[in-house]
């Protein structure tokens, strides 16, 4: 996120909510969102496939074509250039491209988004004035804007609009990605991506290499390392011998998962250390078993880049260790040095050496503060609420050209539906946890396929309550809940259920810069399964 | 008896909500949203409430296991960092470090993944590390 989520609160008078499902995913920052319409009037938009529970709070509520966002991005701006309300003064002097970005959204005029989204012209014009005249507006988003083959031109364009009315460097403005994970943020500030060394230092600057190969004693080279489903089609070529995971489970969340395990079960070595003996952790050779957050210390970075402790209450079970420990123990089999650690505030001494926007993040400063917002370069310094202020870290903002590309795969006569998945309130990713949770599992206990009545009436369900899905990839039987929610054509799964799991038909067509798979759209049929009766 | 709350963070989304973990005897007892904490307020989501529930399940891994003949056998951590060690150092030495891939995560610690990474690019010398951000 550019700002901080209590900013939603204080600051914020537009919401702009895109592809994410704000009150099931994130429930104590659409309280936040909430609480700013109630006590002072703020305005909430969402754009969303699926009428989600945060859009029937909306002041505007916007059902379109899943993988159009693009498009419709570029109609809202071209209606606030057409009509005059951007923002002259931000455009002058904070930002570059501006000419070659308003001819590339010209041609998206709000008649012609209608026919590649289905959102009416008049309401597009009528989202684009409340976005652009209630200063400071939030675009917040998830998911729903990243998992596509368009995914980096989606937030590119989400940037644009920002830009484009001056709501960045603003407090309660900005592009917020809401991030699924309670430490995806953390993981990728700490080096846990192919590209970038902790701190986004990027693996291809020679200079960056020398800084960590003179910190660490040795490092890794300048070539950009593979992806997650790279690395998994990599196992299945045999070009990829061993494989170490830790606390993921590639079974149930990466895209086609038939190919998935195909590639996985032939791996010459895999390691997983986990909690529980996923479904990933079947295939392995050795199995580790780590720490629950409650049974180790440490910190974790929340989606608005604010790092806060974790700390131990409990032991862990029998022989479990933290998984800091465990890695250490492997770094000095393996004959390593640096790994002498007494604690995780050891390491984070070492990250905040070697990470400038960590460099002034420590243990006593957390216990005195509570929490610090990166970057937070010095340890005088009070950590950064919101992002941007008076200037970008490159100087300029920069406006990108995009054009609305379709998704990979789109419905024909054979598959007639577009999928989209996503996530409920009661449980959380693969289901690892919450399905081992009895207060949560028994609230929702299996998958099921929300489809629109006249698509029930169509596959000629008639009172049947299972069915199958089916893609060019996989097929799964589940129940069906028919439900004006979404909308006719579309059909939704949550993805949290191994037994029907709807990543065995997702698509993994990636998107070429983000290498994030488009989860977002497919295309499948859906049979009814004779004599299960509802 | 020893009565303990630990102030700690809630693992489920990103939200980072800050709970107070009851304990009684080493054995959890309860969870509380942290009343003066930025986000939490006082305030928790279902899954908040319930947060510690998985950690006692029975399902939990509770010591190191080898696949022997397609059947997981229980191992000593020496026995099993000892053969990761060895299998993961011959194949850096046949195949070269790009032929090992690490998975980070974004259900661990900052320290832990910053380990990780440590792990694999000075002691294995590879880029080969990702995590589910994209998934």
């Amino acid at each position: 996120m550019t700002n901080s989520i209590p900013e939603f609160e204080t600051d914020t008078n537009c919401f702009l909510i895109m592809g994410s499902n704000t009150s099931e995913g994130h429930p104590l920052i659409a309280s936040r969102i909430m609480a700013a319409k109630e006590q002072r009037g703020a305005k909430i938009i969402v754009i969303d496939p699926r009428k989600t529970q945060i859009a029937h709070l909306a002041d505007i509520y916007l059902p379109f074509r899943p993988g159009t966002d693009a498009a419709v991005l570029n109609g809202l701006m071209n209606v606030i250039i057409s009509e005059g309300l951007e923002d002259k003064a931000f455009i002058t002097e904070r930002t570059e491209g501006y000419d070659e970005m308003k001819a590339a959204v010209a041609p998206y005029t709000p008649e012609r988004v209608e026919e590649i989204s289905t959102i009416p012209a008049d309401k597009l014009r009528a989202v684009a004035r409340l976005y652009a005249q209630s200063k400071p507006s939030a675009i917040v988003y998830a998911m729903g804007i990243t998992q596509h083959t368009t995914g980096t031109d989606n937030v590119k364009s989400c940037a644009n609009l920002a830009m484009l009315t001056g709501n960045m460097g603003v407090a309660g403005g900005g592009v917020n990605p809401l991030r699924g994970q309670n430490n995806v943020q953390g993981a990728c500030d700490m080096g846990g991506l192919p590209n970038v060394y902790p701190g986004y230092q990027a693996v291809t600057v020679p200079e960056v290499q020398k800084k960590f190969q003179d910190a660490w004693g040795s490092t890794s080279g300048t070539k950009v390392g593979l992806t997650v489903t790279e690395m998994v089609n990599a196992v299945g070529d045999g070009k990829l011998r061993g494989l170490y995971v830790m606390g993921e489970n590639p079974m149930m969340a990466d895209p086609d998962l038939n190919h998935a395990y195909h590639c996985l079960e032939q791996a010459e070595f895999l390691v997983v250390q986990d909690i529980f003996p996923t479904e990933t952790a079947q295939l392995a050779h050795v199995i580790l078993p780590g720490a629950a957050f409650v049974e180790k210390d440490g910190t974790f970075t929340a989606t608005d880049r604010r790092v806060q402790r974790v700390r131990k209450a409990v032991e862990p079970p029998g022989e479990a260790r933290a998984d800091w420990e465990i890695l250490c123990q492997l770094a000095k089999r393996l004959g390593a040095s640096g790994f002498d650690f007494a604690s995780p505030k050891e390491i984070m001494a070492e990250i905040a050496k070697l990470t400038p926007s960590y460099a002034g993040i420590s243990y006593e400063r957390l216990e005195e503060l509570g929490f610090l917002h990166w970057p937070c370069p010095s340890p005088d310094h009070p950590g950064t609420p919101y992002l941007h202020k008076g200037k970008f870290p490159r100087g300029l903002g920069h406006f990108h050209a995009i054009e609305f590309k379709e998704p990979a795969e789109l419905t024909d006569e054979e598959y007639p539906y577009t999928l989209t998945t996503g996530r409920l309130m009661f449980h959380f990713h693969t289901g690892t946890m919450t399905r081992r949770s009895q207060k949560l599992d028994q609230e929702v206990q299996q998958a099921y396929v929300e489809i629109h009545p006249d698509d029930a009436a169509k596959i000629k369900l008639n009172g049947n309550k299972r069915v199958t899905v089916a893609s060019r990839r996989g097929q799964i039987e589940l129940d069906v809940r028919i439900t004006k929610r979404i909308k006719p054509g579309i059909v939704f799964i949550p993805f949290h259920f191994a037994e029907a799991a709807a990543n065995a038909l997702t698509n993994a067509a990636i998107d070429p810069v983000a290498k994030i798979p488009e989860y977002k759209v497919c295309a499948v049929k859906i049979e009814a399964v004779q004599g299960v009766r509802a | 008896m020893d009565y303990k709350n630990t102030l700690t963070t809630c693992v489920y989304c990103g939200a980072g909500c800050q709970i107070y973990v009851e304990t009684i005897d080493g054995q959890i007892t309860g969870v509380w949203p942290a009343k003066t904490h930025i986000i939490s307020e006082g305030k928790l989501c279902i899954k908040g409430w319930n947060v510690t529930e998985f950690v006692n399940s029975p399902d939990r891994l509770k010591t190191p296991l080898i696949r022997k003949e397609g059947q997981f056998v229980e191992a000593s951590w020496d026995e099993a960092l000892e053969l990761i060690a060895s299998k993961l150092g011959a194949i850096k030495n046949e195949s070269g470090p790009d032929s090992i891939g690490w998975l980070a995560s974004a259900k661990c610690t900052n320290e832990e993944n910053y380990l990780m990474n440590k792990l694999a690019r000075a002691v294995i010398g590879t880029n080969n590390i990702d995590h589910c951000a994209r998934l």
